[in-house]
């Protein structure tokens, strides 16, 4: 055994420094396939007589594009907008859907998730029943079937359901909605509205102090529901109720093209929309579901038998003390569904819904070939959605985590 | 050890990218021979022109277009496979090599071929868009349509079209646009829309797949020009070639009038018209300055036909489509099809 191979074996036998030399390694091989990569694409593309650049957000898009909350957002003009209109209506028309969605998945999965555990044989097996079909179809399917049934189930277009006569009413092109009109000094309004949920906020904290001095409880919930809808009401009134609505308008007479409800009147939600948060929103809350029952039953019997040892009435006992304890167990799975939700508000391309993949990846994607840019900037985009997304709801579990004393 | 041989597996899949890199490098003739067939892109699913049966046999139009190349190349209009690809997904399947040809009634424009790094091998079929209503509607003419509802495929000229027809003509309409035509025809069908538009050869292949196919009527309006062809990726000018000249022979094989069933008594005919000796490769080289055997043109005539046995099968008077030749007659009968001679 000479020296040389002593040092050697020395180093290799080691652990810190074969740590660092794997690590080193590693290092090197990925920033190569980065450059190799980039290298790559780049030679590739230039072969086919491509170049990378986002000089097209600026041209204009010669198409039109399904109406909806985005094209009205952004005022959307066919010949005057430009692909960079496009990408922001795609982008808020699935940022509408992924917020409907995560609410009524929310409002859904948590209503079933207590009924599963409910002792009323008749809500458990509702809601078994449910969750183990919705969860068990993939979501695309969920999604034709939805758009299918809702379309197949509407009055046609020279007809109407209503469902509230003159303000409320639906045939296949839509939900039809009294569409509101602020006028001059509506604002005013709106402010009334802010300040009354601050002044609620005062009021429950001070409620929170009065009970833990005295023990009386104030009904914040009464209070707080008459400043809110008393003081906007009227600063409303008092500004000589500043708000036009522009009511749906149906004909059913004239040419057989033009009957049926009004272009450019009322508010419509289109079957597209409504068929993407169906789906989204059922299917989601299926996982939801599972994920509050997991989480209440992953609070021990013992809380709750000491909750009514303490007195403590059986709704106190879930709103107090199970559900706030059986949230640090909900919140984190919660989010991954939250992120799903906004990730598979994609597939809503399949029925003509106008989000992201639908107008940006579809439509202008055709019209300028430029894969690799506009891929990017829509990766950006649930990227970003999802990490916000992730990072409040991170900021929520650090709040209502179980706090060791 | 175990580290060890991750990095081996690192280096190894590093090496492996790097062959990949050079294979792309090499002309798609040598790489098709080298797989030993052809992937060509083709519809999901258009009746006439791409379309698979219960057996997953393709058959149509554009089908043809990939097995005339076949027949060219290996001798066997089997050699092809088929990638059915949707309107938005063509382009990006055929630039990143998934393909070797898209035939996919895919329309010849300017952008297609400058921007995108297309080359359009020319055209095989001769179409424009056209617009379906109910007849319910009592429309006579595409200018009633004012405030109209309209459906259609996303990621093709139709949205363009119809957007400045209806600018041109100062009518509002709104626009929903699906991924596949399925759901185009089964959304329309449902009601959703006053309208369908497509190409007219696509509205009559699709118009069978609604329930009741005689309450529509096609409107007489052609709102574009659409001519339909193959496609292959700019910069290897040999399979371009070789794909037009596919389509070529297949157009000049009808107007000499060789066909699949009389193409084999030609070859040993010894009375021939030159044209036809250079055609069925008796005469020239022309199939060796290709790249290919100098019997290319006969393999295609014998093994899938002339153009217009390709038309009559597949989209012509008896079948389902029943589509006219009209403008996709020869330029010698009063259509416009006119092929390069091969000399």
């Amino acid at each position: 055994m000479n020296r040389k191979s002593n040092t050697f074996s020395k180093f290799a036998n080691d652990a810190n420094v074969r740590g660092v030399f794997f690590q080193v390694v590693l290092i090197a091989v990925l920033v190569f396939s980065f450059f190799w990569l980039t290298d790559n694409t780049l030679t590739n593309l230039s072969n086919q007589g491509k170049s990378l650049g986002f000089a097209f957000l600026s041209s204009t898009a010669g198409f039109q594009i399904s109406q909806t909350f985005g094209t009205w957002l952004f005022d959307y003009k066919v010949g005057t907008s430009t692909y960079l209109d496009v990408y922001f209506i795609g982008i808020a028309n699935t940022l509408l859907v992924a917020i409907l969605g995560i609410v009524a998945a929310t409002v859904i999965g948590f209503t079933l998730g207590i009924m599963r555990l409910s002792k009323n044989i008749v809500f458990r097996a509702f809601a078994t029943t449910y969750i183990e079909m919705l969860r068990n179809i993939p979501i695309l399917l969920q999604l034709f079937f939805w758009y299918f049934a809702v379309l197949r189930a509407l009055p046609g277009k020279r007809e109407k359901l209503e469902i509230i006569p003159d303000l409320i009413g639906v045939n296949i092109t839509g939900l039809y909605l009294p569409a509101p009109l602020p006028q001059e000094g509506f604002v005013y309004s709106v402010i009334a509205f802010a300040l009354a949920i601050l002044i609620t906020f005062g009021v429950s904290r001070y409620a929170k102090r009065v009970q833990a001095q005295t023990g009386k409880i104030t009904p914040v919930f009464l209070i707080g529901t008459a400043l809110i809808i008393v003081i906007p009401l009227i600063t409303f009134l008092a500004t000589n109720s500043p708000l036009d609505w522009n009511l749906p308008e149906f004909k059913d007479t004239g040419p057989m093209l033009r009957r049926g409800y009004q272009a450019g009147s009322g508010m419509i939600l289109v079957p597209e929309l409504i068929a993407v948060w169906l789906a989204l929103s059922l299917y989601t809350a299926a996982f939801i579901a599972e994920i509050v029952r997991a989480g209440i039953l992953a609070v021990s019997k013992g809380q709750t038998e000491a909750a009514s040892a303490l007195g403590i009435r059986p709704n106190f006992t879930l709103r107090l003390v199970v559900i706030p304890q059986a949230m640090r167990v909900i919140i984190p799975p919660l989010t991954s569904q939250y992120l799903n939700i906004t990730k598979n508000s994609s597939l809503a391309v399949a029925i003509a819904y106008p989000e992201l993949v639908s107008v940006f990846a579809g439509t202008a994607l055709n019209q300028v070939g430029k894969e690799i840019e506009m891929i990017f900037m829509m990766m950006m985009v649930y990227l970003t959605v999802s990490l916000i997304t992730a990072a409040f709801m991170n900021w929520y579990n650090s709040r209502v985590k179980l706090v060791e004393r | 050890m175990k580290k060890l041989s991750i990095l081996s597996v690192l280096c190894g899949a590093a090496l492996g990218l790097g062959s990949v890199a050079s294979a792309n490098a090499a002309t798609t003739l040598e790489a098709v021979k080298a797989k030993g067939f052809i992937q060509c892109g083709v519809s999901q699913g258009l009746p006439g022109f791409s379309n698979a049966d219960d057996n997953g046999k393709w058959t149509g139009l554009d089908v043809d277009m990939c097995r005339a190349v076949a027949a060219a190349v290996f001798g066997d209009p089997g050699k092809v496979k088929f990638s059915p690809l949707s309107a938005k997904q063509r382009f990006t399947a055929l630039s990143s090599g998934e393909v070797d040809i898209l035939s996919r009634n895919t329309t010849w424009t300017m952008t297609r071929d400058t921007q995108l790094g297309l080359n359009f091998a020319g055209v095989n079929y001769y179409d424009g868009q056209g617009m379906m209503v109910p007849k319910a509607l009592g429309v006579k003419a595409a200018t009633e349509l004012d405030g109209a509802n309209i459906c259609t495929n996303t990621g093709t000229t139709t949205e363009l079209n119809i957007t400045d027809y209806f600018r041109a003509n100062g009518m509002s309409f709104n626009l929903v646009a699906f991924e596949k035509a399925d759901e185009v025809v089964a959304a329309y069908d449902a009601g959703r829309c006053d309208v369908y538009t497509t190409d007219r050869s696509g509205l009559a292949a699709q118009r069978g797949k609604l329930t009741k196919p005689d309450d529509h009527v096609v409107l007489s309006e052609i709102i574009s020009k659409e001519p339909l062809g193959p496609v292959v990726r700019q910069g290897d000018d040999q399979w371009f070639n070789i794909v037009r000249w596919s389509l070529n022979a297949m157009i000049n094989a009808e107007e000499m009038g060789v066909s699949s069933a009389n193409v084999n008594n030609m070859k040993y005919s010894s009375k021939l018209d030159p044209g036809v000796a250079r055609l069925i490769g008796k005469e020239g080289k022309f199939g060796e300055e290709l790249g290919l055997s100098n019997d290319w043109a006969y393999n295609i005539i014998l093994k899938v036909g002339n153009y217009g046995e390709s038309y009559e099968k597949h989209v012509g008077p008896n079948t389902p489509l029943k589509l006219a030749r009209g403008v996709n007659a020869l330029w010698s009968q009063g259509g416009i099809l006119y092929a390069a001679p091969i000399r």
